[in-house]
């Protein structure tokens, strides 16, 4: 049975900001499958009234006072943008020709 | 691009509107939410930022303390459950000014669960909106948008990120759908805006300025054919930026859905932005499979635990409520419910309730500051405390009036004087020497001359034509720089005229 | 003056040793290092990265302080390695992926900035699979590292650089990260010790995320001594990270010295039974039962324990995992650091094509894999069933933890069900995913646990043995880890190390 379908696939390429190209897709689709069995296994352990962990470690929340530190300085914050001006990042245009 | 609007009258008497709201407040913590830089409105680009806020690899959140409070104190204000164990999530989507391309928000378990909020409107009478949630979550970064018409996206060939506002902390307020606000629906919504305004003002924990972004909410609105019928598909407006906005926004969208509605279309759940140009909000952009936000707990962070013991420590902190000093200080200063609600709309009662605690009284502080300084404001388009003018000002010159030191006319040169940035009330009168003229000889003198050179008005005057006399008490008030008394300068025009 | 070769084979504690009485100077070890991986790495590529100037001048810096008479911690002018999973302030950190490439951080993760504090210069920065997703560093956007035991076979992984450049001497000391047994796994295919820290223990303040309910920073290193020397350096609560433990740590070389007086009368050890079942080799399993014998001469108490979801942890670990990374990995979109790809002509050129196209180019095949598992894993409607499951079995299996800690003081198997594999022999990834079946469940339940060498199998290729103990009683992981170690090393007359060819070292100059 198959788990995962190609336009499945595509979606989840959107939803992860990846630009599968179509042997990726197929490839992906199948190792993907592999792995979707296997991981069915764990369906048949009872959970009922079990909690999920999100931290292993129980620990009690660390809140830090409300006081500033020197900021990063404006040269270092875009010292590795691929491409900046005037300060800033560039982003190219946010909307498409629709 | 005009779309069909039904008459509002019509639509709100054929539909049932239901309206929600998402009401977004920055807290005016010290540091961000999760990192400790200081963030400050119109600071240079990129200049705010730690390794975390910037979302650089390897860096990790830490909780602000004092974020937690305020959204504590927040959600207590508003009659929030608050939650023993809170989470933080994240919720996960690609956009430029997103440093993580994930907000660190809450999801199922919120900091405050529910709560309500009274509003009372213009009629009098008091509207319960009833409140689903309120946690918290930290802001994005800023777009510019080059290329285009007044900056805007449409068009635009590419942007400019700036990622100061990244991570200041924010605190979102979810109404459950308000139902039965009918023909006060846009009322009501306004007032709610507004009251939360207030109330984070009162308790310091937000600047609550709609212009700098401090506050904005999403405008939910559905119709439905009537009260007992499941509720309509809703459209979601965002980024909302004013109370005006977030009123018009919500009589649009009855007009256009109603439109759709009663031609039998179908109303589609979108996003749209309000415009304020064209005075429209305009349909959607988003691609509708784009909102797969994929929350889980954030697993860099721990839960939040905050004891009822605590609840209650942070309770007893909590100031007087707004709506509950309003009523408190309108019976103490005898305004009447015109007059109070002209302080209001002016945003005026903190700064008469501050002048009249500096030994003003009531009636004088809202002269002043509704009178003269709000003139001033409407003239340079700022708001009344962003001028050069404190209450204790106002009332240094009430108290010189009280003292007899000035008259109604050099008061107003006082105030105006101040406005202009001129210095203290002491400092401006010193400076320019204004005092009130109690010398009746001089005042008497200064009449002579103004009526010897005005013969004709004399006349006039002498044979009862009162008409001209202005023309003397003005002549007068020049020649002593308005330093006397009106008052006295007419009496002594008449005894003049009458010897 | 020694000879380079000497000094690079003295174990950390030796060198510091050598340091503090005066025998030799930092920059002289600094020096023979680098000699050292001028002459290995062209066989071996442990390294993306070298720090030379920067090593040489902490080093000259420690010297004159200590000429000055200054009190210096213990591994003051130890050199040490970085995983480039760690980010170092200046130094290239690029998690052995294109997307990150040419990023030079303005800042130090703060193990950095501790091993800084302590004197000890960083000689550069260690291969790994891309983001430390892999078990045999083929992953590696750059180029493979090669086992030094047998230069056609894999170091492990994700931290075979560090692994090797250890191994081989061309570092004492490394640091690794471990989500799923990127320490383990590799010391045990290069003969060296590899230890992850009880979850919370070492700030994961500037590791660059992979799953970060399960990311540790940890030490690599050739002796259990010389790992715990450099534990105690790295671990200890930072408010920079809020998983940290608010805890005063005891010395755990402290307890590794302990160690060596080879006491384990009373102590409860666990045999992880389902850990030494199927797909492990038969080799692996007598070598494993070597150590055994060897804790039951010391007086350990051995029994056999059955965990009835043990092998459930990679399926819950592969829904964990890459859910997590899915959202860790979702920021490097070409916008503020790293590698940015425009879209081609015909596709609009948007920041969001800009974005997928980016991630696209940059990223490899196994990180592309995960990405879109753990995106589906967090997907509308998937999320109960997915992550929401695999979350709810995690807590079983802690629990299980829980109650076998009640019976036993700490568990044990061997750490990797083979030796090392031939480079590119593995390429199903659900059969490579099973290599890391026996070090997954400590990173799911948070438990410390270290892998130490328990001899080699007939291809003289090296094979771990895992300790494991309870949360927070790392140091007693290390005091049995050391006994262990000394009665291995007493049975073979030698570490194991003693029997890698080193041919990298002949050519070195003398001094």
């Amino acid at each position: 049975m198959s788990t995962f379908t190609k336009e499945q696939m595509k979606h989840i390429g959107d939803l992860a900001s990846i630009a599968l190209n179509d042997e990726e897709i197929d490839r992906f689709l199948h190792e993907l499958d592999s792995i979707a069995e296997s991981i069915s296994q764990m369906q048949d352990i009872p959970t009922d009234n079990v909690e999920p962990t999100t931290n292993p470690i129980a620990i009690e929340a660390y809140l830090r006072p409300d006081e500033a530190v020197t900021p990063l300085s404006q040269k270092d914050a875009i010292a590795g943008a691929p491409v900046s001006e005037a300060g800033m990042f560039v982003a190219p245009k946010i909307l498409g020709e629709e | 691009m005009s779309e069909k609007l039904m008459k509002f009258s019509e639509a709100i008497k054929r539909f049932d509107p239901v309206f929600g709201l998402e009401v977004h407040v920055e807290l005016n913590t010290n540091t961000k939410l999760f990192c400790p830089a200081h963030y400050e409105f119109g600071g240079d680009p990129n200049t705010e930022l730690t390794p975390v806020s910037l979302g650089l690899p390897g860096s990790l959140p830490v909780v602000n303390k004092q974020a937690v409070i305020n959204a504590v104190r927040l959600g207590l204000a508003l009659h929030c459950h608050v939650n023993e164990w809170s989470q933080f999530a994240r919720k996960n989507y690609f956009y430029p000014d997103m440093p993580r391309d994930y907000q660190i928000s809450q999801f199922d378990k919120p900091t405050n669960g529910e709560g309500y909020l009274d509003v009372e409107l213009e009629d009098g009478t008091t509207f319960r909106v009833p409140i689903e949630r309120a946690h918290i979550e930290d802001d994005a970064g800023k777009n510019t948008h080059i290329g285009g018409a007044d900056g805007r996206i449409e068009g635009a060939d590419h942007s400019l990120v700036d990622y100061n506002r990244a991570g200041v902390p924010l605190i979102e307020i979810v109404t459950k759908p308000v139902i039965g606000a009918g023909e006060h629906i846009a009322e009501i919504a306004g007032a709610y805006v507004k009251e939360i305004r207030d109330i984070a003002r009162a308790l310091n924990v937000s600047n609550g300025r709609l212009e700098q972004g401090n506050m904005r909410a999403d405008v939910n609105v559905s119709l439905r054919e009537s009260p007992d019928a499941p509720l309509g598909t809703r459209s979601e407006t965002k980024n909302v930026n004013s109370f005006r906005g977030i009123e018009k926004t919500i009589i649009y969208e009855i007009r256009r859905q109603a439109a759709i509605l009663a031609d039998g279309g179908e109303v589609l759940q979108e996003t749209r932005h309000w415009d304020e140009a064209t005075q429209t909000t305009a349909g959607g952009r988003v691609k509708s499979d784009a909102n797969d936000y994929r929350y889980f707990p954030d697993p860099d962070l721990i839960m939040l635990h905050i004891p009822p013991e605590q609840v209650e420590e942070i309770r007893a902190t909590l100031p007087e409520m707004p709506s509950h000093r309003k009523h408190r200080l309108q019976e103490e200063w005898g305004f009447s419910d015109l007059e109070m609600r002209d302080v209001l709309n002016a945003n005026a009662l903190d700064l008469i309730d501050s002048t009249v605690q500096a030994g003003a009284s009531a009636a004088g502080s809202r002269k002043w500051w509704l009178g003269e300084i709000m003139r001033e404001a409407n003239e340079r388009e700022v708001s009344i405390e962003d001028l050069p003018i404190t209450p204790e000002n106002v009332a240094e010159v009430e108290k010189m009036i009280a003292d007899g030191k000035l008259n109604n006319k050099l008061a107003k040169q006082t105030i105006s004087a101040i406005l202009q940035g001129e210095g203290t009330p002491s400092e401006v009168v010193e400076k320019h020497g204004w005092k009130i003229m109690n010398d009746d000889s001089a005042i008497e003198k200064a009449v002579d001359e103004a009526l010897a050179a005005n013969p004709d008005v004399l006349d006039a005057l002498k044979s009862g034509n009162m008409k001209p006399m202005g023309v003397i008490i003005g002549a007068v008030m020049r020649a002593t720089h308005g330093q006397a008394d009106a008052k006295t300068v007419s009496s002594l025009i008449m005894k003049k005229v009458r010897s | 003056m020694a000879k380079a070769s000497e000094l690079v084979t003295l174990t950390a504690a030796q060198m510091a040793d050598k340091l503090k009485k005066g025998d030799i100077s930092s920059r002289e070890l600094v020096e023979a290092e680098l000699q050292t991986i001028d002459s290995a790495e062209p066989t071996l590529q442990a390294f993306l990265a070298r720090s030379s100037e920067e090593a040489l001048a902490v080093a000259d810096d420690i010297d004159t302080r200590r000429a000055k008479g200054e009190e210096l911690p213990s591994l003051a002018g130890v050199p040490v390695a970085v995983k480039d999973m760690i980010v170092t302030k200046g130094i290239e950190t690029t998690a052995a992926s294109k997307i990150l490439e040419g990023w030079i951080p303005p800042y130090d993760a703060t193990v950095v900035t501790r091993m800084k504090n302590t004197g000890m210069p960083i000689l550069g920065k260690t291969n790994l699979d891309e983001f430390a997703q892999g078990s045999s560093t083929e992953n590696s956007a750059f180029h493979n590292t090669y086992n030094p035991w047998d230069i056609t076979r894999v170091p492990g992984g994700s931290g075979g650089g560090s692994a090797t450049s250890v191994a081989s001497f061309e570092t004492p000391l490394a640091l690794g990260t471990d989500t799923g047994g990127s320490i383990r796994q590799p010391a045990a295919f290069t003969g060296t010790v590899g230890v992850k820290p009880t979850y919370g223990r070492v700030s994961r303040y500037g590791a660059i995320a992979m799953a970060s309910s399960m990311d540790q920073i940890g030490p690599c290193a050739r002796t259990v001594e010389d790992a715990a020397m450099l534990y105690d350096v790295i671990a200890g609560y930072d408010d920079h990270d809020s998983t940290s433990i608010r805890e005063i740590l005891p010395s755990m070389t402290a307890a590794a010295l302990q160690g060596k007086n080879q006491d384990l009368k009373g102590l409860r050890v666990g045999i992880i039974k389902e850990a030494t079942g199927d797909g492990f080799e038969e080799e692996v399993k007598n070598n494993f039962s070597e150590g055994i014998k060897l804790l039951q001469n010391m007086g350990a108490n051995v029994e056999e324990v059955s965990f009835r979801h043990f092998l459930h942890g990679i399926q819950v670990y592969y829904v964990v995992m890459p859910a997590e990374v899915s959202s860790n990995l979702a920021r490097y979109d070409g916008m503020r650091y790293g590698l940015r790809v425009m879209p081609p002509a015909d596709v609009p050129q948007t920041a969001a094509n800009m974005m997928a196209y980016t991630r696209e180019a940059g990223f490899g095949a196994e990180v592309k894999r995960r990405i879109i598992l753990g995106t589906y894993a967090l997907s509308a409607g998937k999320y109960e069933e997915w992550y929401g499951k695999a979350q709810r079995v995690r807590t079983v299996m802690i629990q299980d933890f829980n109650k076998a800690f009640k019976d036993f003081d700490v568990l044990v198997c061997p750490t990797a069900p083979t030796s090392a594999f031939k480079i590119g022999e593995v390429e199903d990834p659900a059969t490579m995913y099973r290599n890391d079946i026996a070090t997954i469940p400590a990173n799911l339940a948070g438990l410390p646990a270290i892998s130490i060498p328990s001899g080699l199998d007939h291809n003289n290729l090296p094979v771990g043995f895992q300790i494991l103990a309870a949360q927070k009683n790392d140091e007693l992981m290390f005091r049995v880890a050391s006994a262990l170690e000394t009665a291995f090393n007493k049975k073979w007359g030698a570490p194991l190390w003693a029997q890698l060819k080193t041919p990298w070292l002949d050519s070195l100059s003398e001094e």
